[in-house]
């Protein structure tokens, strides 16, 4: 049964191949050469060196995505139960920041956590700063917030908080209301409903969620830039550093790349057989 | 579904990674155009609706990170330019990687303007590829405020005392030099056993955090707003700084430091050379050069500008210009005696480079 529109599609298979496709294909050459163009391992080799780089970003990216789950949920659940007028408005103000350029958000964080930025700068004034000196015996001038593992987590969850709270919040908001009815009628309490009916339901939604944050946190380079001062990269400023920063090195920067898309695509395949196999047992 | 949402969004950010950098429109319409990629902050964009009024060529005016990023974009053919402004060493070695076009002096008549002393320099002996476009010196910034000594020495770069305070330069190249020169080396040795002593230096500062940031174009907001107290970085963008922050202080270390030339060039595959040829000798001129300097607050090597500069300068803002501030800005014989010129180094040594570099990352 072959749809009759389905040569709409044409453009967008173009579109994959030419812009998908052939990089990833480029990416996978790239990585198993040697500079003078012969084939070599080597670029896989030297990885091993930077696996404390691989380790910290997986484990802000987690961190984060975490994070972002622990908020975005119950948001996207209270949100789903208000009236129509309310979701409009809510909806407007989870997507406004978005108007903007990330970078420009991202920098003005910057001037907001900085040694003598915004926040220090209130701290002094309410005198937390002192107040925080005279417990703990310190001598501290400011709160150290710039440039640590914490700030870049912030800015990760600032960015890509609506990333999770939108396709939870578009699952939960279309589940059928006979199915909580139902579980009532048959003697579940509240707890029991949200437990055994809403979230099971709502976990397409959680798993696009997850996969939204996590995939970009995992390979940002200008939040930890920005907000992380360079001491500590994470894999895409590895990646960025291959390629554009001062060690032009392509052939292990496709290496790098290449061996985290293939622990990137293993996570989530191992994370959606999970999810279709709670799916299946709720819907037995 | 959702297997392939996953799917797509882990393709989009292997796309996002892997070709970053966008290329300039083609050269398709008549209309004539000039691409030009030069550095953040560093033109009077006056100039460029002035050069366009004046010539009928559009600009298309980009800018790079650094030396190294520039270098990356034309090797990766992201950057699709007619006229960068690399430095001397850059030069120097897209000259040896024969990237360069010969430039046609007879399209340049302002290069006679250009003062000898900047001419027949090491990276471009024969004076076929460059029009240099301003010259400076690298320093170490402080805020006076934060730092009770007078700094004079690239020991504070180094100095647990500023654990914290310190930006370090996010450039291999300076960043090295700095450590070279705290241990009494050449900047352009390539002795791999100095290198490696000058990356230990670094990355035990760096491991002892001493460093609060590595950063470029960022340490305006940092210096200025008083976040970070010790930093390095070129002379013309302290000034800069000081028209924020009046704390700010700029020394060239008694160990001596790098002076540079930034030069005009023109590429090889350029599309457009007749008009950068015309743009390069625009911007040579005396006109553009005083309004440039007063701009950017980095010296031309046009002597007629440099000369002419104070009595702009006071006719400009009404007060006579410091001569502590032109010092800065045009480093004088006195200082310059203790400053080198960066040289190509040859491969062996640049790839030590760039695996120490990236190995300090970690």
């Amino acid at each position: 049964m072959k749809n009759k529109l389905s040569h709409l599609a044409i453009p967008y298979v173009i579109w994959m191949a030419l812009f998908v496709v052939a990089p990833i294909i480029m990416v996978v050459i790239y990585a198993f050469s040697s500079a003078d163009g012969g084939f070599t391992l080597a670029n896989f080799g030297k990885i091993g060196t930077y696996a404390v780089v691989f380790g910290r970003s997986f484990k802000l990216a987690i961190i984060a995505t975490v994070i972002c789950l622990a908020i975005g949920y119950p948001v996207s659940y209270m949100m789903s139960k208000e009236g129509p007028r309310f979701q409009r408005i809510a909806m407007v103000l989870i997507m406004l920041p978005m108007w903007m350029n990330f970078l420009l958000r991202t920098y003005s964080w910057m001037s907001i956590l900085e040694n003598n930025g915004l926040l220090n700068q209130l701290f002094q004034k309410i005198g937390l700063i002192a107040l925080y000196n005279n417990i703990f015996g310190t001598d501290l001038q400011f709160f150290r917030m710039m440039n640590t593992q914490g700030a870049v987590v912030l800015g990760m969850v600032y960015n890509y908080l609506p990333f999770m709270i939108l396709p939870i919040y578009s699952v939960i908001v279309k589940l059928d209301n006979s199915l909580i009815e139902a579980a009532r009628d048959l003697g579940a309490n509240s707890m029991n409903v949200f437990r055994r009916v809403i979230l099971p339901l709502s976990l397409p939604g959680v798993l696009s969620g997850i996969t939204m944050v996590f995939v970009p946190s995992v390979s940002t380079f200008a939040i930890s830039k920005m907000l992380g001062g360079g001491t500590e990269i994470l894999l895409g400023d590895l990646i960025e550093q291959q390629f554009l920063g001062g060690a032009y090195n392509p052939y292990l920067g496709s290496a790098i790349s290449l061996v985290m898309m293939v622990i990137v695509v293993i996570c989530m395949v191992v994370m959606n057989r999970f999810g279709e196999g709670e799916e299946q047992a709720v819907m037995l | 579904m959702k297997k392939t949402l996953a799917l797509v969004m882990i393709m989009v950010t292997a796309l996002t990674l892997t070709a970053c950098g966008g290329s300039s429109s083609g050269s398709e319409s008549k209309d004539r155009v000039v691409n030009v990629c030069s550095w953040g902050e560093y033109i009077d964009e006056d100039l460029i609706y002035q050069f366009e009024e004046e010539t009928g060529i559009k600009v298309n005016y980009q800018t790079a990170e650094s030396n190294e990023v520039l270098y990356s974009l034309l090797k990766t053919g992201a950057g699709d330019y007619d006229v960068i402004v690399p430095s001397d060493y850059m030069i120097g070695r897209l000259i040896a990687e024969d990237m360069l076009a010969e430039l046609n002096y007879d399209n340049i008549p302002n290069y006679a303007l250009i003062d000898d002393r900047y001419k027949g320099l090491s990276y471009d002996p024969d004076n076929k590829y460059t029009v240099p476009y301003t010259w400076g010196t690298l320093g170490i910034i402080y805020n006076s405020a934060m730092v009770d000594e007078e700094i004079t020495s690239w020991d504070a770069m180094f100095d647990e005392k500023y654990a914290g305070q310190v930006l370090m330069i996010r450039n291999s190249r300076d960043a090295l030099a700095a450590a070279l020169l705290d241990l009494g080396y050449d900047i352009n040795t390539t002795d791999e056993a100095q290198i490696r002593e000058a990356y230990d230096l670094l990355s035990t500062a760096k491991n002892n955090g001493i460093y609060q940031a590595f950063v470029m174009d960022e340490i305006y907001t940092k210096m200025e707003g008083g976040n970070a107290a010790i930093a390095m970085y070129y002379a013309g963008d302290y000034l800069t700084m000081l028209e924020n922050n009046e704390d700010l202080r700029y020394v060239v270390p008694e160990e001596g430091s790098n002076w540079f030339v930034d030069a005009m060039c023109v590429l090889k595959n350029a599309q457009h050379k007749e008009e950068a040829e015309a743009w390069i000798n625009f911007i040579a001129g005396t006109d553009a050069s005083l309004a440039n300097m007063d701009y950017i607050w980095y010296a031309s090597p046009n002597a007629k500008a440099l000369e002419q500069y104070p009595a702009y300068y006071e006719e400009s803002y009404g007060e006579p210009l410091d001569q502590e501030t032109f010092e800065i800005m045009a480093a004088p014989a006195g200082v310059l005696d203790r400053c080198t010129l960066y040289e190509n180094l040859p491969a062996e040594t640049l790839a030590l480079y760039n695996e120490l570099w990236t190995e300090l990352g970690i």
